[in-house]
């Protein structure tokens, strides 16, 4: 029985949680499906002639024709979007109105800088964030608390591109310190990454103070502290934990946050990635990269939350064991 | 007998909106080793803050220490740093709490919470902590300790959680036990099991206990002495037997009447009519004065003192009633 | 037996709660104002919103010179006693530019945030008090909403509707609806249990009367925190469109306009940039403050 013990109690886990997984998954499915169609009908949102907007302004009667042709405009919508749906798992994103690139390859050249920038941003925003959080919910209304939520707020408050811009005027341009722009070596990510974590660095430091407050305030912190514990392994292991838990969750979901971020970001540093792309396409109404950079981003950020809620599972002893 | 512990003039304050209020109102009280100390009243009468305070766990609470002294061995608690504190705590006082759903971090192992105050106070390595721990879950009953040790609190009923709360506090061979309503949350069956558990724990190791409840069935079947306890105040102090065939304080009989003649164990004390009052909003004389049924004038302007009766130093009580007979006695006699 | 106590006592306080209303309606307004006053920073900023609205109604009177026109021979220049923030590229007068351009910003914004609440509390209110599938019609497409990025759906609707401010506030707007509605549904859901609302029901009112004079003030709280919290980040929102060139024209005394064209002159004239991305700052700032200070001074669990 003992000896038997270990393993039965690890397929338990993974049952358990293998159903929370599948769970979700499933929960995905249909939101990715309509995700789909909204960003399939994108093009058809678009007041006017989709033909005429690929073609572009110069073009002939018979050039939009032809591309009505080519891209199946005469077809029902139901038939558009099942091709539309096959080439994408074809890995067929279509052409680029403006340069006549697949679209695929314009996006995959462009992934890695905002992945790069995303990480690095995330990265310290998390860290230092939940640093500031503790510190705040441990010197609760005393000056560090005070200065920690008013950087937070601070953080929250002020326009990314305007960080951007007096970053750069100060370290790159008066210290010379970052290049202004561009990806050129692993320093040019410093004032990016800086910039684009600042908002949600400031949102789980606000989040993770809450959060630590609460779990200081329950019945097993007093637990802790009448076994003799001293305050610093009461606070790190039995407070941080509980309040990890819900950190993890929501700085996942601050990930949609640096996406949409990221655009702004990309523009002001000049970055080649897949938000200065959008904005680029969006100035050149070049609706097939548009679409297909919505559909991306709304996939990825769908994919994250699910990681996310996972992640969720894992780490949440009630939901690794729950035995209903 | 010696003095384990010692509680002199105790006072506890907590941070108001509108200004302090005293939750403890020089407290007095003592437990000899090897005894079970009762502490009863109805909620809100300050019983669980003194635990608290006695502990030093009022961080995170409104309140703070505000004066007396609570002498353990004869060392005053108030007067360490709160290192010495830490190594008091969890080895010479234990204590376990009201809510055995909640007192459990819910995130870490039964095995990893066992093992922190071993590992701390005994210095033992992982693994010996771990045998004792194991050791420990065996000694209050709970089957497949082993397993136990892995699992997760909300995997463990409320019955079993408080066994794991009793192993914890047992752990480190404390001399004191302080438990704050150890079995109001849980089925009447399993009540009746924690607290014979309780008991032969309490033998076999012979150290002396503070256990605070409301209800006077537990007191009748566990404790020694009693110190009965009304806004902050101690209203009457006897020994057990004493205390339920003779009370002396009205507030007394108010919570023996209260409890009905076939003994049951879940009851709560409701049938004095009237509130605790409200600690901003302190009577003038005897705060019980307003619900006494057998109030005097002089009750509404001046507080009795704790006084011992005549002839037995073991019986206290804070009342102008016994304290008039007494006088009254000593006349005639 | 205990049990049955307790519940008693729930119901018998929540009757007295009910019949109490008026008056505690009005200790409540009390406290709050006690509560908010408490709080320094967001007084500070709720005093700082007031003068920026009169500084948008009053606008043309204050602005020092005229905010469209060039002076050829003072372009770039920087701070200065007779230009406080200096001038841009032709030369115009930051300072009147951006106390113009105050008005553009806040009533796109504001009408952004309204447009959102109004919606969303309509569709939070419907959600949350007939339930069934327009409860999970509504929630679903609200996860929808939910599943672009905030910004990005914006851009997406601007892309679609082509760039201006009017496109502009009803792409904030759009991204703003979901979390309205959301909220106001939770509300929606606590007020639907309390007894007057039952006690309504009972007495036959009109499932609009019930909605309009019993829930929806039980919701206005958090409306009205909500729509603070919301401000800031629709001001953050459309300045970023109009600094990406999807919203405001350049010509345009917006404040996103303005950094945005600053821009090129970053290594020379930093000023140009400094000063629209300040007040910008501020003003998201001074609206967060004002939300926090509600949200304390409105739920009191929160506070400690």
């Amino acid at each position: 029985m003992g000896l038997l013990k270990r393993p039965l109690f690890f397929s338990k886990e993974v049952s358990s949680l293998g159903r929370y997984a599948l769970q979700r998954l499933l929960g995905v499915i249909p939101l990715l499906f309509v995700v789909s169609v909204l960003v399939f009908m994108f093009i058809h949102l678009i007041p006017g002639d989709p033909a005429r907007l690929v073609a572009g302004k110069d073009a002939t009667l018979e050039e939009i024709n032809g591309i009505r042709e080519q891209l199946g405009l005469n077809d029902p919508l139901w038939r558009q979007y099942i091709d539309y749906m096959g080439n994408l798992f074809k890995g067929d994103l279509g052409n680029s109105i403006r340069s006549g690139l697949p679209v695929s390859d314009m996006l995959a050249s462009r992934f890695m800088p905002t992945i790069w920038l995303t990480i690095f941003s995330m990265v310290w925003a998390v860290i230092i964030g939940v640093l500031i959080g503790i510190i705040s919910a441990v010197k609760r209304n005393r000056w560090p608390d005070h200065v920690g939520m008013i950087t937070a707020i601070s953080g929250i408050s002020v326009p990314g591109f305007w960080l951007g811009l007096v970053l750069i005027q100060v370290f790159s341009v008066q210290l010379g310190w970052f290049p202004t722009g561009g990806v050129d070596s692993w320093s040019s990510y410093v004032l990016p990454s800086l910039t684009l974590g600042a908002g949600i660095m400031s949102m789980l430091a606000r989040f993770s103070r809450t959060s630590m407050l609460e779990s200081m305030r329950e019945d097993y912190i007093r637990t802790g502290r009448a076994k003799g514990l001293h305050e610093f392994v009461v606070v790190g292991r039995h407070a941080l934990r509980n309040s990890l838990i819900q950190v993890v969750t929501v700085a996942g979901l601050q990930f949609g946050f640096l996406l949409g971020g990221s655009v702004m970001v990309e523009t002001v540093f000049s970055i080649p990635g897949l938000g200065r792309l959008l904005v680029d396409s969006i100035a050149f109404r070049d609706y097939t990269v548009i679409q297909a950079e919505l559909l991306l981003f709304a996939t990825e950020f769908i994919l994250i939350n699910l990681v996310v809620d996972l992640l969720y599972g894992v780490l949440n002893p009630k939901i690794r064991f729950d035995s209903n | 007998m010696e003095k384990l512990l010692e509680v002199e003039g105790l006072k506890t304050e907590f941070k108001r909106d509108g200004g302090n209020v005293m939750a403890v109102a020089g407290l007095d009280f003592h437990i000899n080793s090897g005894e079970v100390l009762g502490l009863v009243g109805e909620s809100g009468c300050g019983k669980s803050v003194t635990s608290l305070s006695i502990m030093q766990l009022l961080k995170g609470t409104p309140g703070r220490n505000a004066g007396g002294s609570v002498k353990f061995k004869g060392t005053d608690l108030l007067r360490l740093s709160d290192k010495e504190m830490r190594r008091v705590r969890g080895k010479d006082l234990a204590m376990i709490f009201q809510e055995p759903m909640t007192s459990l971090n819910p995130v870490l192992r039964i095995g990893k919470q066992l093992e922190e105050p071993i590992r701390l106070h005994m210095g033992y390595n992982k693994a010996k902590a771990r045998e004792h721990a194991i050791h420990m879950l065996k000694l209050v009953g709970i089957p497949r300790a082993e397993g136990v040790m892995n699992d997760y609190p909300h995997q463990l009923s409320g019955g079993m959680r408080q066994r794991v709360m009793i192993a914890m506090a047992m752990s480190c061979h404390p001399q004191l036990l302080i438990a704050d309503e150890p079995t109001t949350a849980l089925d009447v069956t399993i009540q009746a099991q924690i607290l014979d558990l309780m008991k032969r724990l309490k033998e076999e190791r012979s150290m002396g206990m503070l256990l605070i409840t409301h209800d006077l069935g537990v007191v009748a079947e566990m404790c020694d002495r009693v110190v009965v306890m009304y806004a902050g105040r101690v209203v009457e102090e006897a020994p057990v037997k004493e205390l339920f065939e003779n009370p002396q304080h009205p507030y007394t009989q108010g919570l023996i009447r209260s409890v009905p003649k076939l003994r049951q164990k879940v009851r709560r004390l409701e049938s004095i009519p009237g509130n605790v009052p409200d600690l901003s909003r302190m009577p003038a004389g005897c705060k019980f004065a307003p619900r006494c049924p057998h109030v005097m004038p002089q009750c509404l302007t001046a507080e009795p003192e704790l006084l011992a009766a005549s002839g037995d130093a073991s019986r206290k009580s804070r009342c102008w009633l016994t304290q008039e007979t007494e006088l009254k006695g000593g006349t005639g006699a | 037996m205990s049990q049955q106590s307790t519940a008693a006592e729930h119901h018998s306080s929540g009757g007295s709660g009910g019949e109490a209303a008026p008056a505690k309606r009005k200790s409540a307004m009390a406290e709050f104002i006690r509560k908010f006053s408490k709080q320094k920073l967001s007084l500070v900023a709720g005093i700082f919103i007031i003068l920026l609205l009169l500084v948008a109604i009053f606008g043309p009177f204050l602005t020092p010179y005229d905010p469209d026109a060039p002076d050829y021979d003072s372009m770039l220049s920087g701070p200065s006693m007779k230009h406080w923030a200096g001038t841009d590229e032709y030369g115009r007068d930051i300072l009147s530019r951006l106390i113009e351009g105050t008005r553009l910003s806040l009533a796109v914004s504001l009408s952004a945030v309204f447009i959102a609440a109004f919606f969303g509390t309509i569709l939070g209110l419907l959600s949350g008090f007939y339930g069934k599938w327009l409860d999970r019609l509504i929630m679903r497409s609200s996860d929808v909403l939910f599943s672009f990025p905030d910004i990005l759906l914006a851009i997406g609707i601007v892309a679609i509707l082509g760039p201006g401010l009017t496109n502009v506030v009803i792409a904030v707007a759009v991204f703003g609806i979901p979390s309205f509605a959301r909220m106001i549904r939770s509300v929606t859901l606590s007020a639907k249990e309390t007894l007057f609302v039952e006690a309504a029901r009972s007495m036959g009112a009109k499932d609009r009367r019930i909605i309009w004079r019993h829930i929806f003030p039980e919701t206005l709280p958090s409306v009205i925190v909500n729509v603070t919290m919301k401000i800031g980040g629709a001001i953050l929102a459309a300045s970023s469109l109009s600094f990406l060139g999807m919203g405001a024209k350049p010509t345009e005394p917006d404040w996103g306009a303005m950094l945005s064209m600053g821009r090129d002159y970053l290594s020379i004239a930093p000023h140009v940039v400094y000063f629209p991305g300040l007040i910008i700052f501020l003003t998201v700032l001074a609206f967060n403050l004002v939300g926090d200070g509600l949200q304390d001074a409105l739920d009191p669990k929160m506070k400690n």
